[in-house]
């Protein structure tokens, strides 16, 4: 008997236990992976910053007793009724169609208890929104599904999707299980089909373009309506410049790690740049143009808790937006729901099939049984009680930094914990007064 | 009757005076628009807009209701999205004629660049001239009347659009097929032209349509796509 001693069997690191599972699912199939949510794999993010509080040289401000406003107006370029927020967190755009009336209906509910905005998708403005959300940003989107004057007209303000965090380049997709009688009516398709929206706007290319087009929106609306103009993080200093030279009132920043309803894999894990890094050439863009609070920033993709809330903020942001966790506090991949996420193959806090519309906690869905599961009062509540202890968090660093305004956060509040972060935030590593890329290397 | 210089006037003031119009069927007439964008556009109740010159990108962008008759070309966006009521435009029109349009109707006398009737979702398209390239690009619902030819990739990506040439098509998209002329459409056709105030004979025409085949994806049609 060959008494050799044997090696432990040992796993390739670049041939890893999903790697091997993703080529055999693609030999079995021939179609590539799609999936919701966002970008899955590690990228420098805002838990690599930390906040330094105060010291002997900055004073810090009484929890509890001494204020810290955190409201936020949108839109005050152009528009006659700019949009006045009472927390700088808003819920971000995620589509009927992609989720349920009732899910749309408990975003409208949560935002507004909690004072903020909350925004339609690709797929149209329903009623369950209009009439529980105080303040509806309505997308403009490449596919134009349900695009009509009078839903423009009662929007709040205007959001000009160019692009996704999650698929910086990539057009919507709504598969055939969601394409219910509802959905299909709402956006002219025949019922049950695969829906892959456009990539591109369908009346104009470019920035000079865009600018006609902001024109053409402000006429119908009469200049009254705020005018956003979403992008995703690709190329962020130009294309924040030429948003706001095309008119845009505010820009939304979308990062790799923003959500989506269905992309392909390979797109969300490999097309995009991380929320951290787009956020200074943003701001750059906008100061570098004297618009730095004149446009408002949006950022999004991979806001979690009140922390990265005043990170975003102290880099230069305006305000943020949520989808992802909106959704975990409306209960999907709720562990209650264990068993039925073992049946679809999964576990709670991975589920990401969303675009088969098997969703247990009733969200990603358009089965009415599974929708009936979500209280949308119940779940609204949730998604303000969230709202709320985001913003007490985020008032807790700030008064920590001795801020009386959560928008008075700044990079001097922070440091960075990795050589990458440093130099994606534009913030020293900790411990030093080195920002890479800074003073020559 | 209400008249508007756009070289007197600044154009918020003719829109606003439209979007204002509140339903009375009155008549509007525009003058010296020269080539001024979003002219028309958001017009929610009845009335009757005529404009006395040529027109840039989005003229009668969003129309509901108004009867609007541009006495010239037209820009790129052309009606887009417009819901109801008529665009009628004796010129030619640029890219993107009709895009995504919803409903009513749409008359270009002259030609159409390329992209008209992209996106179409109910809007009806009558045009006097020939289409451009990658006309009626994923074009969802509605018809598409052309008396001239049609340029290379027809109806790509079409879905339940029907599109209708007399002349020729230099080449049809992906997934778009010609399709047997039945009475009805011949009927179709004949209720278009009339509509739009154009003669010609239903029986010139050929009928264009989706093959229906990338509904679903299917990986034996993935060259395709
Ligand atoms: C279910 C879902 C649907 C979405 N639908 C849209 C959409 O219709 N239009 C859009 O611009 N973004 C859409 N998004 C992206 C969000 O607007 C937002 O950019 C992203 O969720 C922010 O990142 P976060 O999920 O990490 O918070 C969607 C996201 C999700 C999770």
């Amino acid at each position: 008997m060959d008494r050799t001693p044997r090696t432990h069997p040992r796993k390739s690191a670049s041939f890893d236990d999903y790697t091997l599972s993703e080529i055999r699912r693609a030999a079995a199939t021939g179609i590539y992976d799609i999936r919701g949510g966002g970008a899955k794999r590690a990228v420098p993010h805002f838990d690599d910053l930390l906040f330094l509080g105060a010291s002997v040289s900055r004073y810090p401000l009484e929890g509890y007793r001494e204020r810290c406003a955190t409201d936020v107006v949108l839109g005050d370029r152009f528009a006659s009724k700019p949009i006045h927020l009472k927390i700088p967190i808003t819920i971000a755009g995620m589509s009927f169609g992609s989720l349920s009336g009732q899910a749309k209906e408990a975003l409208g509910r949560g935002a507004s208890a909690a004072g903020t905005s909350t925004t339609t998708g690709d797929g149209g403005m329903t009623e369950e929104e209009r009439g529980h959300s105080d303040l509806l940003v309505y997308q403009y989107l490449p596919s134009r599904y349900g695009m009509n004057p009078r839903d423009l007209r009662r929007a709040d303000a205007i959001e000009i999707v160019i692009g996704q965090g999650a698929k910086p380049g990539g057009g919507g997709m709504l598969l055939g299980q969601k394409i219910s009688p509802r959905v299909a009516g709402m956006r002219d398709l025949p019922e049950g089909i695969d829906q892959r929206s456009a990539c591109r706007h369908p009346d104009w290319t470019g920035p000079d373009d865009l600018e006609i087009k902001i024109g053409e929106l402000r006429e119908i609306t009469d200049w009254r309506t705020p005018i956003y103009v979403k992008v995703g993080g690709s190329r962020p200093y130009y294309d924040v410049a030429l948003a706001v030279k095309s008119g845009a009132d505010v820009v939304v920043l979308d990062g790799m790690q923003g959500g989506t309803a269905a992309t392909q894999e390979v797109f969300i894990e490999h097309v995009g740049l991380p929320t951290l890094a787009c956020i200074r050439p943003a701001v750059q863009a906008l100061q570098d143009l004297g618009m730095h609070r004149k446009v408002q920033l949006v950022v999004s993709g991979g806001i979690r808790n009140g922390a990265d809330v005043a990170k975003a903020l102290a880099l230069g942001a305006d305000a943020v937006s949520i989808g992802t966790a909106a959704l975990v506090a409306l209960g999907d991949n709720d562990p209650r729901w264990a068993d039925d996420y073992a049946d679809l193959g999964t576990v709670p806090g991975a589920y990401d099939d969303w675009h088969e519309g098997r969703d247990p906690a009733g969200i990603t869905t358009q089965d009415p049984a599974l929708a009936a599961r979500l209280d949308p009062a119940a779940a609204g509540r949730r998604l303000a009680n969230y709202l709320k202890v985001m913003t007490l968090e985020a008032q807790t660093i700030a008064r920590a930094c001795g801020k009386s305004r959560l928008s008075n956060l700044e990079p001097e509040d922070l440091c960075a914990l990795t050589l990458e972060a440093a130099a994606m935030a534009r913030v020293p590593l900790a411990g030093t007064d080195w920002i890479p890329g800074r003073g020559g290397f | 009757m209400p008249v508007f210089d756009l070289a007197e006037q600044p154009l918020r003031a003719l829109n606003a005076a439209l979007h204002a119009s509140g339903g009375d069927n009155g008549r509007f007439e525009v003058l010296n628009p020269r080539g001024a964008h979003s002219v028309a556009v958001g017009v929610e109740h009845p009335c009757e807009i005529e404009v006395m010159g040529p027109v840039g990108y989005y003229c009668g962008g969003m129309n509901e209701a108004g009867e609007i008759t541009v006495r010239g070309s037209a820009g790129p966006g052309l009606a887009e999205n417009m819901m109801g009521g008529r665009v009628v435009v004796e010129g030619d029109a640029s890219q993107y004629a009709g895009a995504t349009g919803h409903g009513g109707l749409l008359v270009i006398r002259g030609s159409a660049a390329s992209r008209c009737g992209i996106s179409l979702k109910g809007l009806d398209i009558v045009v006097g001239g020939s289409i451009g390239h990658m006309s009626a690009f994923m074009a969802q619902s509605g018809r598409m009347v052309v008396l001239g030819d049609a340029g290379e990739a027809l109806g790509d990506s079409i879905y339940e659009a029907r599109i209708y040439v007399r002349g020729t098509v230099k080449s049809l998209g992906t997934d778009c097929i010609e399709k047997p002329m039945r009475d009805e459409h011949r009927a179709e056709v004949a209720d278009l032209l009339e509509a739009a105030g154009i003669a010609a004979d239903p029986a010139d025409f050929r009928r264009y349509g989706s093959a229906r085949k990338l509904y679903h994806f299917d990986v034996d049609h993935a060259d395709a796509y």
